[in-house]
């Protein structure tokens, strides 16, 4: 089983992230389950979500407190909530941020394999505002493989109906331009 | 039957409500609610439904409508939680007295005070005595399911009570899951169309809900005891037709690795599949224990509960609410209702956790399971253990 | 026992009716964390009606200046841009924050 812990900010859809990722592999015939870090939405304050995906039905519902993979939405996260806690050894960190691997790793001693992508720049060119959570999955199926680029586009599509075409531009984008150390 | 799909299991209940083509549906719309009525208003307002969407400002106006709807021959369907429900209490007698079928999915939250939203058995614990069919789902797949059979055996001209589908908050109703949903098509072979035994109709008049006087009082009661009571034959009916019919098959008490098993496991809603996947790590370590689990909880299913337990030497209880200079949790003291006199029957270790949404996780079952262990061993408990609570329990040092 | 009011306490150490005992609590809660982009004034487009201040959710903005023009309290405003939708003359503008 891979477990996914998002960080990320109210309003800018870690939660979607989550279930974008959750409903892709779930129609790719895996299981899977999304949910939020539940508790008041409050636009900007830090928020969690959680994925699980395996090859047999997902029966624990706890909150990912040992996550493989920790994906951070927004990189002022950083300077408030400790990322890496609970990861897993040998996990992967998926950060946004417009530094390198290295200068995050030293500035906030993040853990694991980093996987750097500039997603805020990417998402105010292609959808024109900083919402970056379809913008890190690009960056997340790349480095994890866990589910096809293809299935999560038809989910992308299907969930944002005529605004999708950014989105997936954006998607693509930091499937191609993140940088895996 | 359709392909397993990835959705929220608020909005499946709300998919599978639409499915059963019903009439009337009357909601608070802001917290404590779910998606569920949120995506029903969608569904409604886009015409794919033709029913009656009635917001109202309050839960106590939300029953009340329903109660009316119900009575005047409408099938009806709301939702709520927490201290919604609380505000339904005094409408739930009157729906379950006036014999008005309403289907409502509860997602388990606790209550105030202090304000909590999250998880924990608060809400449905504290309506035990309102006189509904009672039943719990642990996933989506079962919520989803149980509305329709719900509509179903709550209809039947046997029962004619209302249900309340419960699931828990957040932990089930928040979670993108893979769900089979029924088609239109199957509903329809399964659900047929609500054909109300009295209604209020101008052309053949009725009072529903009179003044019923001590003398009358008492054999009201005996008649909502008897119906809930006799609803067990055609609930298990429609449980098994479902099975058949679907492959999916719901038991009134559910078991999971009981063969064998010195000591069971007891919990409700959803912390059921973690502790099924704790049951599997303890059985491939060596321990013989199992899982047993109220699905059906008004009418209480005691010989069902019996049958499953037999053999067991211990049953830990995991409640999620309890009552406050009282017994302790109600589901252990439902059971030792069940128990009591019984030649020998298991030892109970009674414990509360997951209140107000705190996690309750393997290291949690490890501990519990630790001390049901040690009861086997002949050791004595408190009468029931607050899980994880800080500071120790009442009375201790 | 001592009364604890924040962090993980004893159910002992709770106060009477788990009340909050000292006023201004709320000022603990620096949501200036919360804040991915700020508001910034165009001043010589702003008429000093005030509309910002009595908008913003956090009651952070005030005429402190010296010169009477609006300013948030960057240690609470959460970058809700409430402001620059409630603003009359449009001289508030969300800008993103650096990393």
């Amino acid at each position: 089983m891979l477990e996914f812990r998002f960080h990320g900010r109210g309003g800018q859809g870690a939660v979607t992230s989550a279930e974008l990722l959750a409903l892709s592999a779930i129609a790719e015939g895996k299981f899977a389950q999304a949910f939020p870090s539940f508790g008041p939405e409050r636009r900007g304050a830090p928020v969690v979500a959680y994925a699980r995906i395996d090859e047999a039905k997902v029966l624990n519902r706890t909150a990912v407190s040992t996550p493989n993979v920790v994906v951070v939405l927004d990189p002022s996260i950083l300077r408030i909530v400790n990322t890496s806690e609970g990861m897993v050894d040998g996990g992967t960190q998926i950060v946004n941020t417009s530094r390198t691997a290295a200068e995050v790793r030293e500035a906030f001693k993040l853990k694991g394999r980093l996987v750097t992508v500039n997603a805020n720049r990417i998402a105010a060119e292609e959808i024109g505002r900083v919402i970056t959570n379809t913008t890190m999955l690009g960056a997340l199926v790349r480095a994890m493989g866990v589910v096809k680029r293809d299935t999560i586009v038809e989910h992308l599509k299907e969930r944002f109906g005529r605004i999708a075409a950014g989105n997936i531009k954006a998607f693509l984008r930091a499937y191609e331009e993140c940088v895996i150390s | 039957m359709a392909k397993r799909k990835g959705m929220e299991v608020s909005i499946a209940i709300a998919e599978a409500a639409s499915m059963c083509n019903v009439d009337v549906v009357s909601a608070y719309p802001i917290t404590p609610q779910t998606h569920v009525v949120e995506h029903l208003a969608d569904i409604v307002a886009d015409g794919e439904l033709d029913a009656e969407f009635i917001p109202v400002e309050s839960e106590h106006a939300a029953m009340s409508a329903c109660v009316g709807a119900a009575a005047a021959g409408a099938r009806t369907f709301t939702a709520t939680a927490s201290q919604g429900l609380a505000l339904m209490h005094e409408i739930l007698f009157i729906a379950s007295s006036l014999r008005t079928p309403i289907v409502m999915v509860v997602a388990n939250r606790a209550l105030s005070a202090p304000i909590n939203i999250w998880n924990d058995h608060s809400d449905v614990m504290t309506e035990r005595d309102v006189g509904w069919i009672q039943i719990f789902a642990e996933n989506g797949q079962e919520a989803a399911d149980l509305v329709v059979q719900a509509f179903r055996f709550g209809e039947d001209k046997r029962v004619l009570l209302p249900v309340m589908v419960h699931f828990d908050g957040f932990v089930v109703s928040h979670v993108v899951e893979p769900i089979e949903m029924l088609t239109h098509a199957e509903v329809k072979t399964f659900l047929p169309d609500y054909a109300p035994q009295q209604k209020l109709d101008i052309d053949a008049p009725i009072s529903m809900g009179p003044v019923g006087i001590p003398a009358v009082y008492t054999e009201a009661k005996m008649a909502g005891e008897a119906v809930l009571r006799d609803a067990y034959g055609p609930i298990v009916e429609c449980l098994d037709d479902f099975g058949k019919r679907f492959g999916r098959t719901y038991k009134p008490v559910e078991t999971y690795r009981r063969e064998d098993a010195d000591i069971l496991l007891v919990t409700m809603g959803g912390i059921s599949e973690t502790a099924m996947t704790w049951v599997d790590r303890a059985r491939a370590a060596g321990e013989k224990v199992g899982l047993v689990r109220f699905r059906l909880w008004r009418p209480l299913p005691d010989k069902d509960f019996k049958e499953a337990v037999k053999g067991a030497r211990v049953l830990a209880v995991v409640d999620r609410h309890f009552s406050p200079g009282g017994p302790g949790g109600p589901v252990a003291q439902e059971i030792k209702y069940i128990l009591y006199g019984q030649k020998g029957a298991p030892s109970i270790v009674e414990f509360v956790a997951g209140l107000g949404g705190r996690d309750v996780g393997f290291a949690d079952f490890d501990n519990m399971y630790k001390k049901a262990k040690a009861v086997l061993g002949g050791a004595t408990v408190p009468p029931f253990e607050i899980v994880q609570v800080r500071g120790g329990h009442h009375g201790e040092a | 026992m001592t009364i604890r009011q924040s962090g993980t306490p004893k159910w002992k150490e709770l106060a009477l009716g788990n009340a909050v005992l000292v006023p201004g609590s709320s000022r603990h809660n620096r949501t200036g964390d919360w804040r991915s982009s700020r508001p910034i004034w165009k001043l010589e487009q702003c008429v000093k009606c005030g509309v910002c201040t009595v908008f913003c959710p956090e009651g952070c903005i005030a005429m402190r200046r010296a010169d009477a023009y609006p300013e948030a309290d960057m240690e609470y405003c959460k970058g809700c841009g409430i402001c620059v939708n409630e603003c009359f003359t449009g001289c508030i503008a969300m800008q993103e924050e650096k990393e």
